[in-house]
């Protein structure tokens, strides 16, 4: 336990003494609030002139994370690049001389990342919610309201689980430009694409992102099987799994 | 202390090192030899848990390296240079290094100190000279202030002041009582530190004796002769049952005779003499005599 919580701040440590973090954290918040404030500006805006069934089927709760769901690309790139540049850089040989232990290693490594990341989310997911409430005037809900807040809860939860996917599979390909390659194309398209499709839509629905997302709604999708509960499962489910591949492979391989 | 039992690892097909054993002593500069790819690194890499051995183990002080919960305060170790992150200064790696092992933060800057980088401790690694990344990374061996340190390699990149100063440092380090392990592929470098020698070539234990005993093992003395006349002088010394070579440059080599008696028998058939001398064999000879069977990649292998 001593030699985890001092692998715990020597990761915190390194986290903070290179330059990505800050700006790809600094990214993830103004991506996040930009389009916060766009969307919120544009439904709040357009609200007047919709129709009364086009109301009805507005989900202001959603709406309330389309920021979130942007944002959580740099927080993509940022985890992998403090895992994979670990390994690009030799630094990891460095530190598994000082921490050889793999597992606490590769804990540490994760709680610090997380601990970061809840930190930065619980504030930016809870900051653009209310913002996008507000700018939707009158169709806006209030964090009381039926549903709103374990929405608020499952968006920051999204963020740092989809941050650990991204380490674990960081560190099973050990390539930044791989798993970058990877991860923001399926966040950024794929999954949005096959998601609004109904014909895929039942698979797509798995996709790590779209599982944890479905958390996110307030009114349910149509064709989907996952609810806020068993969507926030899958997207555990595949954080758990990358987690684990990543460590097998640490474990396994020489450094 | 170190000690090497049976260590075998295999990558593919590729034996880098076979069923090797040695130990490593305090108190002494242990140098490390081989050529290029006989497997030293690998065997330092083992120690340090980094390689898994097919079989085998390296002890530390009776444990395996895994099992030391704050090692860097047991062992200091510099691998290659490139083993830090780019972006990160000197200062934020060393303090990271620290306090995984529960290390206070001012030694940062006393062996920041130690090692001459107290003025560049903001720089960050990618733009570090060779010299000053190695310069780094003994500040992170030193950083635990260990009993054993396992130095790869580490006057590369060194400018011939840095190659002093290293020198320096290790002879202090065993002097202290310290366990130090050097590893290098340059003979030259370890006659002038090493105390004892680790010899191995295709990752199997060529040589493990001090340094005088390993020259008189793997390297005769012989007189050096630079005559007018080679042959008749040859013949002279063969007929008096010597050993004796020609070199390529033309000079005699005597074997198993010392200077006075060749000289005598120089003088007895009248033969003049440009130069004779007793010729000690280098280290790097010896070196090259034990390694020359083991010697991995070679210049005019055919293709």
């Amino acid at each position: 336990m001593e030699t985890f919580r001092a692998a715990v701040l020597a990761e915190w440590t390194k986290l903070r003494t290179i330059r990505s973090t800050v700006w790809t954290l600094l990214f993830y918040v103004a991506a996040t609030m930009a389009v916060t404030v766009l969307a919120g500006l544009f439904v709040g805006g357009n609200y007047a002139k919709m129709s009364a069934a086009d109301k009805a089927a507005l989900d202001p709760i959603s709406i309330g994370f389309t920021g979130t769901r942007f944002g959580v690309l740099a927080l993509v790139v940022f985890g992998v690049l403090a895992m994979s540049s670990e390994f690009s850089s030799g630094a990891i040989r460095t530190f598994l001389v000082a921490v050889p232990r793999r597992g606490v290693f590769y804990a540490a490594k994760l709680l610090a990342a997380s601990l970061v990341t809840l930190a930065v989310c619980a504030a930016t997911v809870l900051v653009s919610f209310c913002v996008t409430q507000a700018l939707l005037g009158e169709a806006g809900v209030s964090l009381t309201d039926q549903g709103a807040a374990r929405a608020v809860v499952c968006g920051v939860l999204y963020a740092v689980l989809l941050l650990l996917f991204s380490m674990g599979l960081a560190a099973l390909l050990r390539s930044a430009a791989l798993t970058i390659g990877i991860l923001l194309p399926l966040f950024f398209m794929v999954s949005g694409i096959l998601l609004s499709l109904p014909g895929t839509r039942s698979v797509a629905q798995f996709l790590p992102d779209a599982a944890g997302g479905v958390a996110m709604d307030g009114k349910p999708m149509d064709g989907l099987l996952l609810t806020p509960l068993t969507g926030m499962a899958v997207l555990v489910a595949w954080a758990a799994a990358a987690v684990a591949a990543g460590y097998l492979a640490l474990r396994r391989r020489d450094a | 202390m170190i000690e090497v039992q049976s260590l075998t690892k295999r990558f593919g097909r590729t034996v880098a090192v076979n069923e090797l054993s040695f130990g490593v002593r305090p108190g002494r500069v242990t140098g490390f030899l081989g050529p290029n790819g006989a497997g030293k690194s690998t065997t330092i890499r083992a120690m340090l848990g980094l390689d898994r051995p097919d079989s085998g183990r390296v002890l530390i002080d009776g444990r395996r390296y895994g099992e030391i919960a704050f090692p860097l305060r047991t062992v200091g170790a510099l691998l290659d240079a490139r083993s830090m992150h780019g972006g990160r200064s000197i200062r934020g790696h060393l303090l990271a290094l620290a306090q995984s092992n529960r290390i206070p933060g001012r030694r940062v800057a006393e062996v920041l100190e130690i090692v001459g980088l107290d003025q560049a401790a903001g720089k960050r690694a990618k733009g570090l000279s060779l010299g000053m990344a190695q310069r780094a990374g003994i500040a992170a061996a030193l950083l635990g202030d260990p009993e054993i340190l396992l130095l790869d390699e580490p006057v590369n990149g060194l400018d011939p002041e840095g190659i002093r100063w290293i020198r320096g440092l290790m002879r202090q380090l065993a002097a202290e009582g310290r366990t130090v392990l050097v590893s290098s592929h340059l003979m030259s470098e370890m006659a002038q530190t090493a105390d004892h020698l680790v010899v191995i070539g295709q990752g199997s234990l060529l040589a493990d004796s001090s340094v005088d005993d390993f020259v008189a093992a793997n390297a005769q003395s012989y007189v050096l002769v630079r005559t007018p006349h080679p042959d008749q002088l040859s013949q002279a010394l063969s007929a008096a049952g010597i050993e004796v070579t020609v070199a390529p440059d033309g000079a005699l080599h005597v074997a198993g005779s010392t200077s006075a008696a060749v000289g005598e028998l120089a003088a007895s058939h009248g033969l003049t003499v440009y130069e004779i001398s007793s010729q000690v064999p280098s280290l790097e000879e010896a070196f090259m005599r034990l390694t020359a069977d083991a010697v991995e990649y070679r210049a005019n292998a055919e293709v």
